[in-house]
């Protein structure tokens, strides 16, 4: 079911006014949501089963270049594949959005399983310094309202936005409480349909640094883009020196600032003081009633769980310097942790780690929990 | 008033930096003439390359450009065609990136036959690394990479594309630019993926590769233009011809052996059987002229059309007419 509601980016498709274009390679377990989008042509939804992960978000990102809102979805060892075009989507700022539906991995590794070991390859995988914005899904129902956040956001601030998800909530189920589309807010296109004889590819919003989505059948608006380092403004090939650090720096100050448009982060149990339990994407559900029980102890433990997790949003140190222990919760072997120690370097993480192919239980994570509050 | 464009009203402010003498300037040119020709309006026009020396074009033009990745260039391209299917769409590519790093969309590109034009200029070398073995490459080639000779067999751009089921392929060399602007013409026209492999010389690191074949003294013998519905006839005076000898092309003279234009074979571009066009793809000297022209230009399902059909009816028919209505229409209920 989370594979299924994942599809809905295309309701933001119609927010935007814009088609929705997946390119897409069969993976397990991502496969569904290619088999669930290619059922609503009769919403003008296109879909294009490529001849490899590779031509799948490059056809995206072409679809992207053209207009459409582009997706692409996959699981690690396709996201490994796609590396070097999400560099071409950082590089030439265009809008995509890529779902990784992660599985237990290296290599093939547990095709069937879960993991949320994809997240150092979402945040950091690429060649050069490529920041992109990454989101996790945190539960089925929770997969509408991240996917239409990962097309806000990439249409908004023009770039690439990772997706990320995993196989138990990609295979699990849960009511959701359904929104009308008029619920939902609009996505504002940043665009040019009249010829400006002033404008330059790579001029930019004040406050996002987004540059504005021109597609082609524009009159008088032709203009070249490509994976080669831009001219600051212009948009022309530029191997100048300290032009090709400042676009370092404006890419990553873009990325930087979509911190700005985010919601702050909640907290479960503000009046605790001991224990903070983080978590990230998938493992949402079992984290909160692991948490809700010890809570309902009279325990004193709190918990905080991202959905955002590149940038983080603007109040997590504020969250987390009010704790005297933090414990980072993850299937894998310590990437979140790893990534908040090089982020928030000012705190001290602690880790529970399960590498099984399977997700938490509320019993160990309870038993867990209460070893930290007793020590 | 319709603007009447000119070659020079494709051409961008962009300085060319190709080498002196290159034949990528040639093809520049024949790609503006043949746009001027048919007046396509310059926002309506998209160049998009891989990487290499060839790659660089859509600098070079006033249109929508996307100058993308190694070999990726006819997987982007699909995807612009697919988000807006007026654009007249043309992928600029070289041996290496098309044949090579590029080879899975090249030949995946073929088989769906979207409507783009995909340019390959063979120059049989990697030219932007400075000297490596390509995939057309000829067997036991002295390149930096193979000081030894290549141990591998050249692929025939023809041959594979006729494999893919090409609808459209033509071979031009870099020297008759006229051939050249009459061969991009054609291909914009042709409804479906149209394939066109330019001979190019690559005045650096393979200089004179194809000179056997296009130089001025060995043209007329070298070369068998093709035109649709005219007689297979080459060499000087066209005294020589091509006839059908069971399985097998034969090289025939005029007047010799009581031959004559009605033993010639004539060019059928638009016959769906690709044997004859496979054959012709195949020949090569010195036993046979290399044949150049559109040598295959036939209709087929076309995959952007058919996805724009399938919309089209779906939108009409489907059991649903909004997202709303989508959203109540599996297993609901109200919490009250």
């Amino acid at each position: 079911m989370g594979n299924l509601l994942r599809h809905w980016p295309y309701g933001c498709s119609r927010e935007s006014r814009r088609k929705l274009f997946l390119g897409s390679y069969p993976i397990t377990p991502a496969t569904d949501i290619m088999q669930e989008l290619v059922r609503h042509k009769w919403a003008g939804v296109k879909v294009f089963q490529a001849e490899d992960e590779i031509a799948g978000i490059c056809s995206a990102i072409g679809a992207s270049f053209a207009g459409n809102i582009a997706v692409t979805t996959t699981s690690g060892p396709g996201m490994a594949l796609k590396t070097e075009a999400i560099g071409l989507a950082v590089m030439t700022e265009l809008p995509i959005i890529i779902v990784n539906v992660q599985r237990g991995g290296p290599s093939t590794g547990l095709p069937t399983k879960t993991e949320q070991s994809d997240l150092m390859q979402a945040v950091w995988g690429r060649n050069g310094e490529s920041p992109v914005v990454v989101l996790a899904a945190s539960g089925p129902g929770n997969c509408f309202d991240m996917a239409f956040e990962a097309v806000r956001i990439a249409v908004e601030h023009m770039t690439p936005v990772i997706l990320l998800s995993e196989s138990y909530i990609a295979n699990g189920a849960e009511p959701w409480l359904i929104k009308s589309t008029k619920e939902l807010p609009k996505i504002k296109i940043n665009t040019l349909s009249e010829p400006n004889p002033n404008w330059r590819p790579y001029n930019r919003d004040n406050d996002t640094l987004a540059r504005k989505w021109v597609v082609p059948g524009t009159a008088d608006l032709q203009h070249r883009i490509g994976g080669l380092e831009k001219d600051d403004c212009t948009g022309c090939v530029s191997h100048n020196p300290q032009n090709h650090e400042l676009m370092v720096q404006i890419r990553q100050e873009k990325v930087t600032r979509v911190a700005k448009d985010i919601p702050l982060q909640k907290v479960k149990g503000k009046e605790a003081t001991k224990l903070l339990v983080v978590g990230w994407g998938g493992q949402f559900g079992i984290l909160f009633g692991a948490v809700n029980d010890l809570q309902k102890e009279g325990k004193n433990i709190a918990f905080t769980h991202f959905n955002y997790i590149q940038p983080l949003p603007m109040n997590t140190a504020e969250i987390f310097a009010q704790y005297d222990k933090i414990l980072v919760c993850e299937l894998n072997n310590g990437q979140f942790a790893n990534y908040l120690r090089a982020v928030l370097p000012q705190f001290t993480y602690e880790q529970y780690n399960k590498i099984q192919g399977l997700p938490f239980k509320v019993a160990e994570l309870k038993e867990k929990f209460n070893q930290i509050l007793e020590s | 008033m319709e603007i009447l464009r000119k070659p020079k009203d494709y051409a961008s402010d962009q300085e060319v930096k190709w080498c002196p003498g290159c034949g990528d300037y040639a093809i520049l040119n024949a790609v503006q003439r043949a746009l001027a020709e048919m007046n396509i309006d310059n926002k309506d026009i998209v160049f998009i390359s891989g990487i290499g020396c060839s790659s660089r074009f859509p600098y070079y033009m006033n249109t929508y450009g996307f100058h993308t990745i190694h070999g990726r260039a006819a997987a982007i391209a699909s995807g612009v065609r697919l988000a807006n299917p007026n654009l007249s769409v043309w992928i600029v590519s070289g041996d290496g990136d098309s044949l090579a790093i590029g080879g899975n969309h090249f030949i995946h590109a073929i088989r769906r036959n979207l409507n783009m034009n995909l340019l390959v200029f063979n120059n049989q070398i990697y030219g932007l690394t400075k000297g490596q073995f390509s995939p057309t490459s000829e067997r036991g080639k002295i390149t930096k990479s193979s000081p030894h000779g290549t141990l591998e067999m050249p692929f025939n751009t023809g041959e594979l594309a006729m494999g893919a089921r090409s609808t459209f392929f033509a071979r031009v060399p870099d020297t008759d630019i006229k051939l050249m602007t009459q061969t991009m013409l054609e291909a914009e026209k042709h409804q479906g993926l149209s394939l066109v492999e330019v001979y190019q010389n690559c005045v650096i690191f393979n200089d004179k590769a194809h000179a056997a074949i296009t130089a001025k003294e060995n043209k007329a013998d070298s070369q068998l233009i093709l035109e649709h519905g005219k007689p297979m006839l080459f060499g000087v005076d066209n005294q020589m011809g091509l006839r059908l000898n069971g399985l097998e092309l034969e090289v025939v003279k005029l007047g010799e052996n009581s031959i004559t234009i009605d033993d010639i074979l004539v060019h059928d571009a638009h016959n769906t059987s690709p044997t004859l066009h496979y054959m012709l793809t195949q020949m090569n000297r010195p036993n046979f002229p290399v044949a150049m022209g559109v040598i295959r230009n036939v209709t087929a399902p076309i995959f952007d059309q058919e996805m724009g059909k399938q919309i089209d009816q779906l939108s009409t028919t489907s059991q649903w007419s909004s997202l709303d209505d989508l959203f109540f229409s599996g297993n609901t209920f109200e919490i009250n």
